[in-house]
């Protein structure tokens, strides 16, 4: 493994490992706020047990988003240090605000949404929690106008003189479709988890019979907002769809194994076994027309093969080779209007010139194979897309299933739900965090061999580390990261287990049973 | 649009201002933090010193990241120098603050003497070495690091780790360490009754005292030992940065030109070395408000102080001084800082009101009795 390996493994390491916690965070304010509020109006004090026992599972979450979540910060710096550089004039800002908007409301108020129940009176400490949930949601926000810049880097232009992106439109940034698709998508992601979280483990109290009451009103509630939360996910990533198809061809193309440009309108391939040897999909079943609708909204516009985005590639790299190159003149002080005039015209192409600097140094005279491996090198590979696409789907559609279920029987108000959707219930818990690793990963890796969409190579964005530097801070966070989460799981289990119990209020069932357990 | 070069200073100022919040609000939850185990005698002790900061230290790391966004943001160049040379610095400061988290949080959750005990070193290491890194850190700014970019601005990083472990940075490093304890110290007196609040007053006293001697003799160092860097060619301030085309000097006491010039900057360090002696004045006689405050102060003119010695430099080079990173060319676009200035003219004020307004939700001393009668609500 090279530097630039280790680095990716790292940055997806942690990456990974932080969204664990994310989504659990989003969507579980929002239910802490939907709980607190209905305390506040109908003054019934098991509304509050319900926010102060879920509110504790929460913390033990958030913590952990908290110590993952910095890890992300520094890294941009610490591995990604041409990238910053590169990149920083436009993707440093919405990290800046985000931290000032979100990150310091977020923080500051769950420290009160946890001590200040004594201190504040009731709508005051409502107030503070729906904040919090705000300050969460904003988080996402700008966190993704960051993300969406990475897929589609709008508003920007080059500046020869500093080697670097610079902000052109500031509201194009913000504004940028991928990001807010990108966002609500996201968000809504986030509340479908804290929705099947609160819903499989009050199925778990239900089905042992425990803390019936409360179980109830806490099913009641995830089962409403997880199936208003799953309609959006589902809707809104159809619209994410349509996003890709406009602007990142290539991901989409991999993500249905597109190997040929098909006349339109393009099938869908349901399933299939890419097969990148042959540039076929072997057993592939397929619906017609129905990846031109998703992909164009149109039954005449065609949607691109790999095959025809290949040789676009090989055009631009060619011209991205020629743009480099004078570019190196410029940097060596050849600042002629010739110069100058020939490099502005093939700009827009420079990146793809960058993608030749992994097989040469000398890029100038890049051997016919040289720019053959560009070429090849200039897509992802496709299986891990198709694949982590179609787990993230399906997961969504058995969750829909699940909250379809859920709020029909919820909203029949029967006494005793029925066994199966209960255990349906728990078996679901591990659904949205597979799902929405599965839909990073089609984003992230989707977007290779780019840092930044068609601006800036993965291999060019690393810092000028040592493998034995990577190596080290690799296995570090490896063996960090494995002990916080098996202390959190255990944690997390312990007091799902214990249940409100954990309040000490009195009322609730195995007080007893957790007081020898001297709970917390 | 404003002036680029206002806009450059303005930052300059900006990205000052977050770290004294960082250091004056996160600083005192680093330094009660090292302090648990010293201070608290006993488990309701070592509560009382931990809810202390518990509704806040969330909040206030956030004067960090935001710190760290800002430096992306304003000076993307520097944020990716300082970052990926000081590479291991970096992680053993991340790693020591993914600790504190964990201690806070999963402390009280688990009532067994030993899980708690762990958690104890967590929140001390978590915080010591921090406080430690972040005064190396400066120590080698000082210095200058080893670096140079190549044609295409890829930045080289040329030492190795253990050459930021220096002795005057790692001098540095001690004289942060101890300030930031100080600093939790008359946090403690605040908020804290009995015999947690007399320790404190004692520690602090002694501490702060330390605090302007080793601020002296930082200075005396820095004078006598360490060459400083300047600019001789002539920087366009209001121009696109031109990183490397510069040329930049190594001489003798250089770091104190700037006081040369403009004598009355001499009041920053002099009023830092008299609020440390304020504060132990303070402490030794009781003043608890005005100990935390002369404290704040004096951590606000050591940054102030480090600034101003090494301004317009942010990160000089030793290998290549040439390539050295000032504030006039290693800013973001003039777009940028413009849009960034305005954000945090607005939020800016919003954070540092509802900041103000949860110290007052949360205001007044704890005790022992209180923590005992609140075990499962409280950490």
């Amino acid at each position: 493994m090279d530097i630039v390996d280790l680095s990716r493994f790292q940055f997806a390491f942690t990456v990974m490992i932080h969204f664990l916690f994310v989504p659990l965070t989003i969507g579980l304010t929002f239910i802490l706020a939907i709980m607190e509020s209905v305390y506040v109006m109908t003054g019934k004090t098991i509304y509050r047990d319900m926010t102060k026992f879920w509110g504790k599972l929460f913390g033990i979450n958030f913590a952990l988003g908290i110590t993952t979540g910095l890890a992300m910060e520094f890294q941009f710096g610490t591995n990604w240090s041409y990238y910053s550089h590169y990149v920083g004039d436009i993707f440093g800002a919405p990290l800046a605000i985000e931290a000032l908007m979100a990150f310091f409301l977020e923080s500051t108020l769950v420290g009160l949404f946890f001590f200040s129940w004594d201190r504040l009176s009731k709508e005051k400490h409502l107030i503070v929690t729906w904040l919090m949930a705000l300050g969460t949601n904003l988080s996402a926000l700008w966190i993704l106008i960051a993300n969406g810049w990475m897929q589609n880097p709008v508003g920007a232009q080059f500046n020869i003189d500093t080697m670097r992106m610079e902000l052109s439109s500031f509201s194009e940034v913000v504004f940028n479709p991928v990001a807010q698709v990108k966002f609500v998508h996201t968000v809504s992601a986030g509340y479908v988890t804290g929705a099947i979280f609160v819903l499989a483990i009050s199925s778990w109290y239900l089905l042992k019979g425990r803390n019936i009451a409360f179980a109830r009103r806490s099913f009641a509630i995830a089962a409403a907002f997880g199936l208003a939360s799953v309609l959006s996910v589902i809707v809104l990533g159809d619209e994410s769809g349509y996003e890709v198809g406009a602007v990142q061809k290539v991901k989409l193309a991999s993500i249905e194994a597109e190997w040929n440009t098909h006349p339109a309108p393009a099938p869908f391939t349901l399933f299939g076994l890419p097969n990148a040897e042959t540039q076929t999909t072997d057993y592939a079943i397929k619906i017609p027309a129905v990846l031109g609708l998703i992909a164009t909204r149109s039954l005449t516009e065609e949607v691109k093969g790999l095959d025809k985005l290949k040789r676009e590639h090989l055009e631009r790299i060619i011209r991205g080779q020629e743009a480099y190159v004078l570019m190196q003149q410029y940097r060596q002080g050849d600042k002629s209007a010739v110069t100058v005039n020939r490099f502005n015209e093939l700009r827009d192409d420079l990146g793809y010139g960058m993608l030749l600097t992994a097989f040469t140094d000398d890029v100038a005279n890049a051997t016919p194979e040289q720019i053959a491996a560009a070429v090849e090198g200039s897509v992802p590979q496709v299986w891990p897309l198709f694949w982590s696409f179609r787990v993230m789907v399906a997961c969504g559609m058995l969750m829909l299933l699940l909250f379809i279920l859920a709020f029909w029987h919820s909203a029949k108000r029967t006494v005793n739900k029925p066994k199966w959707l209960l255990k349906f219930a728990i078996f679901s818990l591990p659904l949205p965090w597979i799902a929405s690793e599965a839909g990073w990963l089609v984003a992230e890796y989707g977007r290779q061999p780019w840092a930044i969409g068609e601006i800036l190579p993965t291999h060019m964005a690393v810092s000028q580390l040592t493998v034995n530097d990577l190596l080290i801070s690799l296995g570090s966070i490896m063996v960090l990261y494995t002990i916080f989460i098996i202390i959190e799981i255990w944690l997390m289990i312990k007091y799902a287990r214990i249940g409100p119990a954990a309040l000490h209020t009195g009322k609730y069932d195995l007080e007893h049973a957790a007081t020898e357990l001297k709970g917390d | 649009m404003m002036d680029y070069e206002v806009l450059r200073f303005i930052w300059w100022l900006l990205i000052g201002v977050l770290l004294i919040g960082f250091v004056i609000t996160d600083g005192f939850d680093l330094g009660v933090a090292v302090l648990l185990k010293l201070i608290g005698k006993n488990d309701d002790q070592r509560r009382v010193m931990i809810n202390s900061i518990a509704p806040h230290w969330d909040g206030n790391q956030v004067w960090l990241v935001t710190a760290i966004g800002a430096l992306f943001a304003a000076w993307p160049t520097v944020y990716a120098a300082a970052f990926s040379s000081f590479y291991f610095v970096m992680m053993l400061t991340l790693f020591a603050l993914f600790l504190r988290p964990i201690g806070f949080e999963y402390r009280a959750k688990i009532d067994n003497d030993a899980w708690r005990n762990k958690c104890d070193w967590a929140l001390t290491i978590g915080s010591a070495v921090p406080a430690v890194l972040f005064g190396v850190a400066f120590g080698n700014l000082l210095q200058g690091v080893p670096f140079y970019f190549d044609d295409i601005l890829r930045l080289h990083y040329t030492g190795g780790f253990f050459d930021l472990l220096n002795p005057f940075a790692l001098f540095v490093g001690l004289f942060s360490f101890l300030m930031l304890v100080n600093h939790g110290a008359t946090y403690l007196q605040l908020k804290t009754e009995d015999d947690i609040k007399a320790r404190s007053e004692r520690i602090s006293t002694l501490l702060s005292a330390s605090c302007a001697v080793l601020f002296v003799l930082a200075g005396l160092w820095l004078y006598y030992g360490i060459d400083g860097y300047s600019v001789t060619s002539i920087i366009d301030t209001n121009g696109i940065n031109r990183t490397t085309e510069k040329t930049v000097v190594i001489s003798a006491a250089a770091w104190f030109n700037n006081y040369a010039k403009w004598p009355w900057l001499s009041l920053i360090p002099i009023l830092g070395v008299l609020s440390f002696m304020v504060c132990a004045l303070s402490s030794a006689t009781k003043r608890h408000l005005l100990a935390f405050l002369s404290s704040a102060v004096a951590l606000t003119m050591v940054i102030a102080t480090a600034g101003v010695s090494m301004f317009p430099f942010i990160m000089p080079s030793s290998s290549m001084p040439a390539h050295s990173l000032t504030m006039w060319d290693a800013t973001a676009s003039q777009t940028s800082l413009q849009i960034m200035f305005v954000v945090a003219c607005v939020f800016v004020p919003i954070v540092l009101s509802y900041t103000a307004w949860s110290y007052f939700v949360m205001r007044g001393r704890l005790n022992e009795q209180h923590v005992r009668d609140n075990s499962h609500s409280l950490y």
